[in-house]
């Protein structure tokens, strides 16, 4: 400032007649010039992450067929890219005229957790974490208020006071999931099955919260698959490798049974407690099992309605 | 303050210009990707008509049980003998209920299921084949019928998928289905379900202390957590 006051005194020599509207007008450029680049500052964090490809992808649901392909070849190519792993990522949508619905007969279930471990391997979870979709809790008898179970039991199961309570994705028919999601990045398909884009979603967690079966689960990390570990037959909406910082869910296994198979928990089940069904077709098992059954509702009060039971013999 | 005004519209005008720079490239990288070799994802076909329908197979014991021989022959071979190999010559004693009023063979083995004897199942006429209860022979690969004479209702519920494991398709119109059957899972002379050992657990925030907690204080369980 003091070089504008005295102009004749010899000064340095760039700053000649170097006004207050001058300085006022240069400090606002500069701070507009700062303000743009602090602005786009996550577009440029974004970008180190994700390529522009990846960045632009449209919501699921909105994907033409030829997005869609390019979307599944750039998902297949990065599988590639970061885990060493040939994978295909199939596109599978509900059969017409399916509901699927699942039953736990807790008279047999023993709590072994094979079913835990089949997810774990099936849905290309984290290694480190031993990650799955299923928790079998191991409950006291004489309630059946999952709160008051634990999941940390080990050794020898059954043990004579204890009954065992597997607890997945219950896909309610009212998911509160579905229904907090401030994106649209989940939602509930023609069969029953609640889908999570994962592209799609920004990790707010709040279907983690609003969940009553503590069902949805968080990628705090990069999930770590060794490639010859790497389940190699995927869907886009299921076991694909899922980023970090998302939330992901127990799909019955979309990718097996949109092709007619059983989800593999159930295949895994050494006591036979699961059953896999369409409650369309009125000669299914599960439509038996419903009405012939001592048939329970996990925390039915709340009117989630799920589309899974449990059975007693 | 018009000045101002001006730099606020160049702050625009460079807004725009990079967003639609960045909308080039992105339909340029869409164009690039189209030309690549094209992958239709693979969709999950319709049923086709219903007009096949895949079969629910129940796996079957293999047949009569082989007898391991105890001891070598002078070669010192080993073999297996069928069971009519030594009841053919042996008067078959009524009266055994369990391994205790055994006096020669079978004494290894545990029974427990329920007050039958050996011979409520077991064909004294015929030692490779079992009996009904109505006296009638049933060969081995049918065991399913002799238990269900007793567990009609967990004959029901397998009859409707709710007992007993299975694999392979919950829907018959695309791949068969493969069933267990009553001995694949139930000793038939101890049929209580066995117990087993958790094998794996995840290591969620809740549970992440339980390793720890084992390297202290060895297997000891923690039901009473």
């Amino acid at each position: 400032m003091t070089t504008t006051k005295n102009p004749s005194r010899p000064s340095l020599p760039i700053v000649e007649n170097f006004t207050r509207r001058a300085a006022v007008k240069g400090a606002f450029a500069t701070l507009g010039a700062g303000a743009f680049v602090a602005a786009i500052s996550p577009l440029r964090q974004a970008a180190k992450n994700t390529t522009a490809a990846e960045f632009m992808q449209q919501h699921y649901t909105e994907l033409s067929p030829e997005q869609k392909a390019d979307v599944i070849a750039r998902l297949e190519a990065e599988t590639k890219e970061k885990y060493g792993a040939d994978v295909t990522i199939a596109d599978d949508r509900p059969i017409p005229g399916t509901k699927f619905v699942y039953a736990i007969n807790l008279s047999v279930c023993n709590g072994n957790g094979k079913c835990v471990e089949a997810c774990h391997k099936e849905n290309n979870h984290d290694r480190d974490t031993n990650q799955s979709y299923i928790r079998v809790i191991e409950m006291p008898k004489g309630t059946m208020d999952m709160e008051k179970g634990s999941t940390t039991y080990t050794g020898t199961v059954p043990k004579d006071d204890k009954f065992y309570l597997p607890v997945q994705c219950q896909q309610c028919d009212e998911p509160p999931c579905v229904d907090v999601c401030p994106v649209k990045a989940t939602w509930k398909e023609e069969d029953g099955i609640v889908v999570v884009d994962y592209n799609w979603c920004i990790g707010c967690r709040y279907c983690e919260a609003a969940c009553p079966y503590h069902a949805r689960r968080f990628n705090w990390k990069k999930p770590e698959v060794p490639a010859e570990e790497v389940n190699p037959d995927q869907s886009y909406l299921s076991n694909r490798i899922r980023p970090v910082g998302v939330v992901e869910k127990c799909t019955y296994c979309l990718h097996r049974t949109r092709r007619g198979k059983l989800p593999a928990c159930l295949e895994a089940c050494p006591t036979g407690a699961r059953v896999f069904g369409n409650i369309l077709d009125k000669d299914s098992n599960i439509r038996w099992i419903l009405e012939n059954k001592r048939v329970y509702i996990l925390k039915e009060e709340l009117g989630t309605k799920p589309a899974f039971f449990y059975y007693f013999d | 303050m018009p000045r101002i005004a001006n730099l606020i519209f160049a702050g625009v005008v460079c807004l725009i210009a990079s967003m639609l720079l960045v909308a080039v490239w992105q339909s340029g990288t869409r164009a690039n990707t189209h030309a690549a070799p094209e992958e239709t994802p693979q969709v999950a076909q319709l049923p086709s008509e219903a007009t096949t329908t895949h079969p629910v197979i129940i796996r079957k014991p293999s047949g009569p049980p082989r007898i391991e021989l105890a001891g070598m022959d002078p070669q010192g071979r080993t073999g297996s003998v069928a069971c009519s190999t030594c009841h053919a010559v042996r008067k078959p004693n009524l009266e055994n209920v369990s391994a205790a009023t055994l006096d020669e063979f079978h004494q290894g083995m545990t029974f427990n299921h329920g007050k039958i004897a050996c011979y409520a199942c077991h064909n004294p006429d015929d030692s490779d084949a079992l009996r009904l209860a109505d006296g009638k022979s049933v060969a081995y690969e049918n065991v399913m019928t002799l238990c269900s004479q007793c567990h009609s209702k967990q004959a029901e519920s397998f009859a409707h998928g709710a007992h007993g494991g299975m694999n392979g398709h919950w829907d018959l119109s695309r791949g068969p289905q493969m069933k267990n059957n009553c001995i694949d899972c139930h000793d038939p002379h101890a049929p209580s379900y066995p117990k087993m050992v958790v094998g794996f657990k995840p290591k969620d925030r809740f549970n992440a202390p339980l390793d720890d907690h084992q390297d202290h204080e060895g297997a000891e369980s923690h039901d009473d957590h």
